[in-house]
């Protein structure tokens, strides 16, 4: 890893009890600008957990999350609002896609311009020139961002209407009209095709070469993870067990151990 | 197709038979007392045959065609009935609404007193509904009270009235800030609650409002409420009791407009969208950087704020309210107006006022069987269009450089 990378993203000895269940153990995590990290791990691992207390969902236990935008004061997320990560420049996705099914595909985008723009209640009545101004802006980012994906065509269906895969890529542009610098994707190739899945590898290098936006994603498809993540993360039992380059995790005897069981002798 | 209607055929023939026996000695026995003798009415038996023959004929019919039409929009081909696209076509739409508005116009000079007092009404539930959709049709935010808002609007008239003689114009605004008001009172307890509970809580609002204008006294005058309350002003000038209906009518009709206008702005707004994602999927809605407390809140003060003002024009126009006004059956038939016009449509919502309160109105001949009717209609509508009269039409933005076209629905 070089040094010279600019820390975007820093975990510490992140802990998040339920109860008597310890479902995320002191990890520690880092997420460096232009990185595609990736966080693996077998089911009922804690990543998706992991990622609910980074963007606010839950409050964890014990542990520090901070964030470094770049030329900006360090901020320290923990307890802070799920709204408050996101406009701080942390957007996510979901595992379970959670589109607003019954908002076109553009208006779906169109909400993630929400905390990039202001007008209030009585400019929306009086609709001034600024505040028409400023539709026309979101209009034209959400347009924008649909194309990047490759769903303008689409833009003034419902979105409960998309193929499966066009609905991962929806969730995707949404986030990103939030205007993040670090994007987490919960398994966005998760029921996708083979097809589906290598277009998404594209569009995830994309966005992270064109835009300027790192990326830690959960995955389990492990062609996709080796293809373009670095470094990557590997969680088993709410504890990190490993991290390194897609090389040195495959070769890792505690990840193949996680993943195909204890060997016997 | 033929098989499936031979099989509706046969499965009516049997609901009949059985309608048939199971009426039998209601309908066709009949024994005279006086002269000891059975009369046979064997013609009601037809009339009953008949009638649940055709009944049950047409239940299944429709089903069916409900059924069909639903496999048709899984499949995701895009299924758009005729009233739809007249809705969408623009100059249609200016037509139209030219027309009505001409129609609204002219509509006290045409009818009599009475009429125009029916539409008055029938206005008040069309603010009223355009309030509450934004809460319930837009929010999704279910609420059982909301005509504790009405009441706050319809008292802070009176009671100004009454004590500090404010007249109506001064005090239009004041009823719609007081709503406003309350509906953040409301809103702060319940921020947290959801779905069955948030139904709940308001219902409990919606109660404690009305009693506790029952009983205090020294506030409210308890139940024999306040009378004499000043009819809307007319630059100074009295009118007698025609005119100034057809005054309040004008009235209501500004108001209707300027409701109308406001609400399709909000809900095209920046802020209508945060409200419909908040309906949609709250846990998506805070991920993507929307402040829930603040839309919820928002919500129901701007929900409140049009019961509270329509509440002042209520006052003035019966000029005696007391809490009797405002129980909770007034709420279910506003909730009923949002529901069965069409959640989220503001027209929907309009022709669901009309619908509610003029055919009570005009089906009093057939008095005590009104309510019967008006509650089979509601079954019927919920199980044949459960989306509403005009279900939402969905908005569409046109991109082309930096040219932008938004039609509203």
């Amino acid at each position: 890893m070089a040094e010279n990378k600019h820390k975007l993203l820093e975990v510490k000895g992140l802990t998040m009890d339920f109860g008597g269940l310890r479902a995320v153990d002191s990890v520690t995590l880092e997420v460096y600008e232009g990185d595609i990290a990736a966080l693996i791990g077998p089911n009922g691992a804690g990543k998706t957990t992991f990622f609910n207390c980074i963007t606010g969902i839950y409050n964890p236990s014990k542990g520090d999350i901070l964030l470094h935008p770049k030329g900006l004061k360090t901020r320290r997320l923990n307890g802070l609002k799920p709204n408050k990560v996101t406009e701080m420049g942390l957007a996510r996705t979901f595992q379970n896609i959670r589109l607003f099914p019954d908002m076109t595909v553009l208006e779906n985008v169109m909400i993630g311009r929400h905390c990039r723009t202001k007008a209030g209640i009585f400019k929306a009545i009086v609709k001034g020139k600024g505040v028409r101004e400023e539709e026309r802006q979101i209009v034209e980012t959400s347009y924008q961002l649909l194309e990047k994906v490759g769903l303008a065509d689409y833009a003034n269906e419902f979105s409960k209407n998309l193929p499966y895969g066009a609905q991962r890529r929806l969730e995707i542009a949404r986030a990103m009209a939030t205007d993040p610098f670090l994007l987490l994707l919960d398994e966005p190739a998760a029921g996708m095709n083979p097809q589906e899945t290598s277009d998404l590898e594209q569009l995830i290098c994309k966005i992270s070469a064109e835009d300027q936006i790192a990326i830690l994603l959960i995955e389990h498809d492990m062609k996709l993870v080796m293809n373009i993540s670095d470094p990557i993360y590997v969680m088993e039992y709410g504890k990190k067990i490993a991290e390194g380059s897609p090389v040195e995790i495959k070769d890792n005897p505690k990840v193949i151990e996680a993943y195909l069981g204890e060997e016997t002798e | 197709m033929v098989t499936d209607m031979l099989q509706n055929l046969k499965q009516s023939i049997i609901v009949s038979l059985w309608f048939v026996f199971l009426t039998f000695p209601l309908m066709v026995v009949r024994v005279n007392t006086m002269n000891q003798v059975v009369i046979w009415r064997w013609m009601n038996m037809l009339w009953v045959a008949i009638g649940a023959f055709v009944l049950s004929y047409l239940w299944r019919y429709m089903l069916a065609r409900q059924q069909t039409g639903k496999q048709v929009d899984d499949e995701g081909g895009e299924i758009r009935s005729k009233t739809q696209l007249l809705l969408e076509d623009m100059s249609f739409r200016y037509k139209a609404m030219g027309f009505i508005l001409l129609a609204a116009l002219v509509f006290p000079l045409v009818f009599d007193t009475y009429q125009s007092t029916i539409m008055i009404s029938a206005l008040i539930y069309v603010v009223l509904g355009l309030g509450l959709n934004i809460t319930v049709g837009l929010a999704g935010l279910l609420d059982l009270g909301y005509v504790a808002f009405f009441g706050v609007g319809a008292y802070s008239y009176a009671l100004l009235n009454h004590h500090f003689d404010l007249g109506f114009w001064i005090t239009l605004p004041i009823g719609g800030i007081l709503g406003c008001l309350f509906g953040v009172v409301l809103g702060f307890p319940i921020l947290r609650l959801r779905g069955d509970y948030l139904a709940i809580v308001t219902l409990g609002f919606g109660m404690i409002f009305k009693v506790v204008m029952e009983n205090w006294d020294g506030l409210s005058f308890g139940p024999s409420g306040i009378a004499n309350i000043d009819k809307p002003g007319f630059f100074g000038m009295d009118l007698n009791l025609a005119n100034s209906t057809i005054y309040i009518y004008y009235i209501m009709i500004a108001m209707v407009i300027f409701t109308i206008l406001v609400t399709t702005r909000l809900r095209n707004s920046r802020i209508g969208r945060a409200w419909i994602a908040m309906r949609e999927d709250e846990i998506a809605c805070v991920a993507m950087g929307i402040d829930i407390a603040r839309t919820k809140l928002s919500a129901y003060a701007l929900g409140a704020f049009w019961a509270g003002m329509v509440g002042v024009l209520f006052a003035s126009k019966t000029t005696f309210i007391n809490p009797a006004s405002f129980t909770f059956m007034e709420s279910a038939i506003i909730l009923s107006i949002v529901v069965l016009g069409g959640m989220g449509s503001i027209l929907g919502v309009i022709l669901g006022a009309f619908l509610l309160i003029l055919l009570p109105e005009y089906m009093r001949a057939f008095s005590e069987y009104r309510m019967l009717a008006f509650g089979a209609a509601m079954v019927l509508m919920m199980i044949f269009r459960p989306q509403g009269i005009i279900s939402n039409l969905r908005q569409t933005y046109e991109y082309k450089g930096s040219k932008e076209k938004t039609n509203n629905g």
